[in-house]
């Protein structure tokens, strides 16, 4: 193809870089400057809530961290502009790290009301600082320097913010297209699925909070330089919301949307601010009416922003080729055949008086496949929780290999080197197969956002997703690695889930009813495949309906009744156990 | 000395707390039907005081017009969605819900303005023009989103909020308003005077309560509201039209949010964007209560009232920063409390 996106964005970078010199008025090169200082902190609000979900009315406020840092140390205490870049960042980030760690313990609906909630707290306290000059604020700010070269004028400045947004908006791709990035866009599909697989959930959410404070900070910093002038009123909930509207406007999820957003907004703007008042007849914001509008009219008809409907407008992506891995992930020494891998001694839940599993005790070697199986109700499910730690124990340990001590998190859960599947299937949608597999992989890596911003994570991210690549021909899925996980039949992403897992490298399996929605065919292939996971020496649970399936398959059977474990032993043997008899079918007590 | 001005601070706070309260009940009688965080409830507010401020000097406020405009509005929602099945008997009762009564309400308002009523007509007046607009709002910007998530639904409230307060700008004008009294004097209780239109405000929020307390156990209509908020699905299963029950709380809310700008327009100046910090104070309480319980929202509304009320004295600069400060450990305290499943 022709026409392919990275010709198109070279072209965008060049009419960019060519628009000062055009015979344009001078305040479309103010406007542009202003859209290029929103689209920052824009883009670090598609981090925050289009990939981190998590959604902030209060970003303006850290623009005016920024800007105040500078304005402050080059007033007041004669630092040079340049001096003060760092000392602007580090304050967005200071402040950023801390009300982060208060904002993303907060959950649902609390977050964004937190975030209106220290917005208008920080407004309120700009206006209050001596040293911030009250709501007069500080002026004659000096502008920056570079070679004796002063940026006066707009046009010389328009390159340093262009600059910084294009440089920005590139290391946010890079970042989102990285074994980080793949742990962050995993936070707003729910965040179980990430854990298990050793992704630090407070951890990732903080990292994108900092991220978005630190290219607030940026923005801010630029502004002051801009501007040479700072007070409080740029930095208030309403330029907060407004920072959120373009992110909404141009698609939460797209690095490119939130510059296209910002430029929607601030154009229009623009236009309303000259038109309105002669139609009013009054003057007065009212673009915040059109605004208003615009933000629910958009939650209504394009939820997912504007951006999308260009993108489908540009020539698709091609497949990509992966690149060439140099190396293989090193592999786990699997134990020897018949080493336990779990051991639960008389593990227990209860809530309140309902005793759902009653003091189980069973454990699972390495080369065993292990089935737990029982009626409805018998307590499968909520014992699965208790290995893998996604519920804590009322009572008694879950030991996993030589470990001492029950694990506290599925995170440490997934450290021990053991994968699970999900009984309702947990994939991100809107991720492609190969990335989702790749999510299974994570512990596996260890490149950091510097590291994926720089894309110097290039050699092991090509490992991982050479790892991924390798999993997902094994389950039979080669032909769907780059779909959208979302694409996917129910069968084909259970089959998925289990190609994550094995991206682990685990030493054991724990399958939550992997064969429900599979055909026929799909049941045979997964039996042969865990029947070789099981002769390389990897440990199997599986909880699951299927008992023709589960008979032709397992070694050991563990039957649950109410809570309680009723059998053991080899399916022969629990077939004709009579206590199992009479629990699925009914007895004559 | 030293006594006096706690007990006017006390006064203050309760009073202003109070106002808090009944913003506080609406907001958490909203989110419970319909899972909407209504940060425009202090619209209502202003649209409230403002209306009645211009009704006081005999000028047709602007909200009749924009209560004509919102009725159109929501007219052509109807319309969009009864296309696919047009139905004349759906389309009557819209047209005399969107068109019919705004128009009545418009053209009356025209009549009684220039009558220079009493202060009652005028309280009622100003009722009766805000609180249809409730319902116009829930048709036009959240019935649409009924099954969005609740994350969606408060960044719709934003946009609301920025639509309505800028409405408010282009009717009312920058300018700020003060409305007079419903009945003016005051009388003294020992050695304090009160203010006639304190005690409105306590025994409105007193009667509000008790109101809401019939409405919710002894109707029909507040048990299906309850329906609904316990469980939305289970409602209509049982035949509860949970759209209406939507309307209603929309309603119920903007009544509240009117009665209130009827209530603080006398005793404080009021501009088009003063809705917003008063209904987010109402906020801050409803949020100590856990936006569930109308009890502790009342309780917590009188602390947020004696917490300004205190705060501008001792700090009156850092008054803001103090009362909106408050709300992060709250929040904290509710995310560590409430227990949240993973959506599947």
């Amino acid at each position: 193809m022709a026409l392919d996106r990275r010709l198109i964005g070279f072209v965008g970078i060049a009419v960019v870089a060519a628009v000062p010199f055009l015979p344009i008025p001078p305040f479309w090169i103010t406007l542009l400057n202003n859209i290029g200082l929103a689209s920052l902190v824009a883009i670090g609000l598609v981090l925050l809530t289009g990939v981190g979900g998590m959604t902030s009315f209060g970003q303006a406020a850290l623009v005016g961290f920024g800007a105040y840092t500078t304005a402050v140390l080059t007033t007041a205490y004669g630092f040079s502009p340049w001096a003060t870049l760092p000392l602007s960042l580090l304050a967005g980030a200071l402040v950023a790290l801390p009300l982060g760690l208060i904002t993303v313990r907060l959950s649902g609906h609390f977050l964004p009301l937190g975030t209106i909630a220290w917005g208008l707290a920080l407004y309120y306290l700009f206006g209050q600082i001596q040293l911030f000059g009250r709501y007069d604020g500080i002026t004659a700010i000096p502008p920056l320097e570079l070679a004796g070269h002063r940026f006066f004028s707009s046009g010389s400045i328009y390159y340093v913010i262009w600059g910084c947004v294009i440089a920005v908006a590139i290391g946010a791709r890079n970042l989102l297209d990285s074994r980080v990035g793949r742990s962050l866009r995993a936070l707003r599909g729910g965040t179980q699925a990430a854990e298990a697989f050793g992704v630090d959930i407070v951890r990732a959410k903080l990292t994108v909070f900092v991220l978005a404070g630190v290219l607030a900070a940026l923005s801010g910093w630029l502004y002051a330089h801009m501007q040479r002038s700072v007070n409080p009123t740029p930095f208030g909930l309403n330029m907060g919301i407004e920072y959120l509207l373009m992110a909404v406007v141009g698609g939460a999820g797209h690095v490119w949307g939130a510059i296209f957003g910002a430029s929607l907004v601030l154009i229009l703007k623009d236009l309303l601010q000259r038109f309105l008042p002669d139609l009013v007849g009054i003057t007065g914001n009212f673009e915040m009416i059109v605004f208003g509008i615009l933000l629910v009219a958009i939650l209504q008809f394009s939820r997912d922003g504007l951006w999308p409907l260009i993108l489908r407008a540009l020539p698709a992506r091609k497949r990509r080729p992966l690149p060439k891995a140099d190396g293989a992930l090193g592999r786990r020494k699997l134990a020897p055949e018949g080493t336990t891998l779990v051991k639960l001694e008389a593990a227990r839940k209860t809530f309140g008086g309902l005793v759902a599993v009653n003091d189980v005790s069973f454990d699972v070697k390495a080369g065993q496949i292990v089935g737990l199986i029982g009626p409805n109700g018998a307590g499968k499910s909520t014992t699965f929780n208790l290995i893998t730690a996604i519920s804590p124990l009322s009572g008694g340990k879950v030991i996993f290999g030589d470990a001492t001590a029950s694990a506290k998190s599925p995170r440490e859960v997934a450290r021990h080197g053991i994968a699970r599947t999900f009984q309702h299937a947990k994939v991100l949608p809107e991720m492609t197969v190969l990335e989702n597999v790749a999510l299974g992989a994570h512990l596996r890596g260890r490149s950091g956002v510097v590291r994926s911003v720089l894309r110097l994570d290039r050699a092991e991210e090509a490992i991982l997703l050479a790892e991924a690549e390798t999993q997902i021909a094994r389950v039979g899925l080669a032909d769907y690695r780059d779909r959208p996980a979302g694409d996917l039949a129910l069968g084909q992403i259970r089959i998925l889930e289990i190609a994550r897992a094995l991206s682990l490298d685990p030493a054991l399996l724990l399958l939550d009813e992997p064969a429900a929605g599979l055909r026929h065919g799909e049941k045979q292939e997964l039996a042969e495949l865990l029947k070789k996971l099981r002769a390389e020496g990897v440990g199997v649970l599986l909880v699951e309906h299927d008992m023709s399936f589960v008979m032709g398959l397992v070694d050991h059977l563990v039957v649950l009744d109410f809570g309680t474990k009723i059998a053991e032993g080899n399916p022969a043997e629990v077939r004709r156990h009579p206590a199992v008899v009479s629990a699925y079918l009914g007895g004559v007590s | 000395m030293e006594f006096t001005i706690l007990a006017f601070l006390v006064q203050d706070g309760v009073t202003n707390g109070a106002i808090y309260a009944l913003l506080g009940l609406a907001l958490v009688l909203v989110f419970a039907v319909t899972r909407v965080i209504f940060i425009p409830q202090g619209e209502f507010v202003a649209y409230g005081a403002l209306t009645l401020a211009f009704l006081d000097v005999g000028r047709m406020p602007g909200t009749a017009m924009l209560l004509v405009v919102f009725g159109i509005a929501a007219f052509l929602f109807d319309l969009v969605e009864t296309r696919l099945r047009p139905g004349l008997p759906a389309l009557a009762r819209s047209a005399a819900i969107n068109l019919v009564l705004p128009f009545a309400i418009y053209t009356a308002a025209l009549f009684i303005v220039p009558t220079e009523p009493n202060a009652f007509v005028k309280a009622l007046l100003t009722i009766v023009i805000v609180a249809p607009m409730g319902l116009y709002v829930y048709r036009i910007a959240y019935r649409p989103l009924s099954d969005a998530t609740v994350l969606v639904l408060l960044i719709t409230s934003v946009g609301v909020h920025l639509a309505m307060m800028g409405l408010g700008l282009a009717f009312f004008g920058a300018e700020g308003f003060r409305a007079r009294p419903l009945t003016a004097g005051s009388f003294s209780v020992g050695f304090m005077p009160v203010a006639a239109q304190a005690v409105w405000i306590y025994g409105v929020t007193i009667a509000a309560m008790v109101g809401l307390y019939f409405f919710f156990e002894k109707t029909l209509l507040g048990k299906a509201l309850r329906a609904t908020a316990v469980n939305r699905l289970g409602a209509r299963l049982v035949g509860v039209r949970t759209q209406l029950t939507g309307g209603t709380a929309f309603v119920l809310a903007a009544t509240i949010g009117a009665v209130s700008g009827v209530l603080i327009a006398p005793i404080t100046t009021v501009y088009y964007d003063t809705g917003f910090l008063i209904g987010l104070k109402g906020f801050v309480a409803a949020i100590i209560a856990g936006l569930s319980s109308f009890p502790v929202t009342a309780l917590a509304a009188i602390g947020v009232g004696l917490v300004e009320a205190l705060a501008s004295f001792y700090a009156s600069n850092f008054k803001e920063i103090i009362v909106f400060t408050l709300i992060i450990p709250v929040l904290i305290w509710r995310s560590l409390t409430t227990d949240h499943h993973e959506d599947d």
